[in-house]
């Protein structure tokens, strides 16, 4: 260590009275700093400030500003609407992540069979992951609509399919199933890249024991793809937290707040009826329910994770 | 018997690919059909039986995009704005990577502890203060304000810290010895070996901020600021739906992004397999 620092000290331009060890923090430090300037503008302070808001009657365009204590909670929990979004978010999750990542792991394992086009079949399934998703709203939108090409395949099996966006009893299914079908792919990378890290002599271990197909996939493939799993299931989870584009694009949260979800609550609250304060304090009652809930699960059932 | 089992596994296999091909009719299907209304004539779309080929065909829907609605000024924001921020993320993102990977400095766990937070707080929750920001500081439908939020990602901080873990240090102790500083270093060793990950990085972020529609929508108020995405969709409710314009304007959105994909296919996959799995 110390001979290192020496040698290193010879260079041009080093203070040779600087220790090693404070240099090298230094340059960390001005390597972070455009980084951290940036976080902590648009991703640190923004964190605090919502707390602050959330307790103000707060209006951009009205330059009037009042401290409302907790207003804006009392009014929240008696609003129908930010009740209906909180259960449609919820279903949303709750549908939503465990479809896509079932059919993302189907999709991985058979692809990974020995088949032919399998590289045809892997950009097939990806491309609606990097598609816009104004675009593939739109596309659904027509695809749903009354006279759409859903209700016309339908039909040829005998079949008289609603307006399914229009029906306040399909919408909020039909975007899920929209979003299953354009985010599975993405995660069935993720599983292809899970599946290649199993080592495959632990597949010829299996073999050797006289393992099946099945008992392979349950002893061998299932164990190997846990982090894989654990990935796929976090940011499924928060990816459909925060869904937005569809239910902006096909329904404007309707019909009778049919598809309001908990993020199209927050954007109507405060860039079409600017009351910034009222929905600063739904994300933050949501957060509290969030962690009400966890804790409560954590003193139900202390051995759930 | 092993005829038996060769017999089987020719079933499950073209079972299996017969499942496929439905599942690729499944997911490809829309966008051929989009594409399809796109080169149809403006007038009725839900013309029952309906036909994947265009009967007549034309370009008409393509001509207006350009001459009836200010298509061509969104393009170059978008393209604009999405290669400001992919710069910005290239170099930052690598910066602070690579202080992550490679230097010692107090605090290094817990800062880096704090950035993985916030990748679990999803884009609506700081969206409302994000604006207020941007407001007081008079930026509110300004290009700034599409594109400084975005210049730093902690996904992209979190690729390049990964990558820079997996070069070897002997390199950059040569480059001490000549008298290169740390910057120097970074720059002409480091960054230079790095050619597969800044692609991956780079890729992965031109496609997101592409794509992006939120923050744009929020920020962007008037035409001469709005991003495709924005345009397409204040198109779509303020003028009636007229479909093949519509689609007309989807497929031209989603190309940009299906070509870099069929052509870094690879590299997609590796920003996935990177960003998230090994660990």
């Amino acid at each position: 260590m110390l001979s290192k620092a020496i040698s290193r000290n010879t260079g041009p331009g080093r203070p040779a009275d600087m220790p090693e060890r404070r240099r090298e923090a230094r340059a960390a430090y001005f390597f972070l700093l455009p980084a951290l300037i940036v976080l902590s503008l648009f991703a640190f302070s923004p964190l605090v400030f919502i707390f602050v808001v959330a307790f103000f009657d707060w209006n951009l365009f009205r330059a009037d500003l009042h401290w409302v204590e907790a207003a804006n909670f009392v009014e929240l929990a008696g609003d129908e609407r930010f009740l209906t979004a909180l259960r449609n978010t919820t279903v949303y999750v709750l549908g939503v992540v465990p479809a896509q990542t079932l059919l993302a792991l189907l999709l991985a394992l058979a692809v990974s069979w020995n088949i032919p086009a399998r590289g045809f079949f892997r950009a097939a399934f990806y491309i609606p992951a990097i598609t816009s998703s104004v675009v593939t709203s739109i596309i659904f939108l027509w695809i749903y609509s009354k006279p759409g090409l859903l209700n016309y395949v339908l039909f040829r099996f005998g079949i008289e399919g609603p307006d399914w966006i229009g029906s306040p009893k399909y919408a909020l299914g039909a975007i899920m199933a929209v979003n299953v079908w354009s985010t599975s792919g993405y995660f069935m990378v993720a599983f292809l890249a899970g599946l290649r890290n199993i080592p495959a002599s632990l597949y010829e271990a299996a073999r050797i024991d006289g393992a099946g197909p099945w008992a392979r996939f349950q002893y061998v493939t299932v164990p190997g793809l846990k982090p894989t799993l654990f990935f796929v299931v976090t940011l499924g989870i928060i990816g459909t937290f925060q869904v937005f584009d569809q239910i902006y694009m096909m329904s404007a949260g309707g019909p009778v707040n049919a598809t309001t979800t908990l993020s199209y609550f927050v954007y109507n609250s405060a860039f079409r009826y600017f009351r910034f304060g009222y929905a600063a304090a739904a994300v933050v009652l949501f957060a509290i329910i969030l962690f009400v809930t966890r804790v409560q699960r954590r003193i139900i059932r202390p051995e759930a994770p | 018997m092993m005829k038996i089992s060769v017999v089987r596994r020719r079933v499950a296999r073209s079972g299996i690919l017969a499942l496929l091909l439905v599942a690729a009719a499944v997911f490809t299907l829309p966008f051929l059909w989009s594409l399809s209304v796109s080169l149809q004539p403006p007038g009725d779309v839900f013309r029952w039986p309906m036909k994947l080929v265009p009967d007549p065909f034309t370009l008409e829907n393509y001509r207006r995009l350009w001459t009836e609605i200010p298509f061509a000024r969104w393009l170059l924001t978008s393209a604009g704005v999405a290669l400001a921020v992919t710069s910005a993320n290239l170099f930052f993102d690598a910066l602070a990577g690579y202080a992550f990977a490679h230097l010692r400095f107090p605090g290094r766990n817990v800062l880096f502890t704090l950035l993985l937070a916030t990748l679990m707080v999803p884009a609506h929750v700081t969206l409302v203060p994000k604006f207020m920001l941007l407001n007081a500081l008079g930026l509110v439908n300004t290009y700034t304000a599409l594109v400084a939020p975005a210049m730093v990602q902690v996904v992209g901080i979190f690729l390049m810290k990964q990558f820079f873990e997996s070069i070897p240090r002997q390199m950059e102790e040569a480059a001490f010895i000549d008298g290169c500083n740390r910057f120097q270093v970074f720059w002409r060793v480091v960054l230079p070996t790095s050619k597969p990950a800044l692609a991956a990085l780079g890729i992965y972020t031109f496609q997101g901020n592409w794509n992006e529609f939120l923050w744009p929508l929020v920020v962007a108020t008037t035409s001469d600021r709005f991003t495709l995405p924005v345009g397409l969709a204040m198109f779509r409710y303020e003028f009636r739906v007229e479909w093949t314009l519509l689609m007309a304007g989807a497929v031209l959105i989603a190309l940009p992004t299906l070509i870099i994909f069929l052509v870094f296919q690879r590299l997609f996959i590796q920003g996935i397999a990177t960003s998230g799995l090994k660990e």
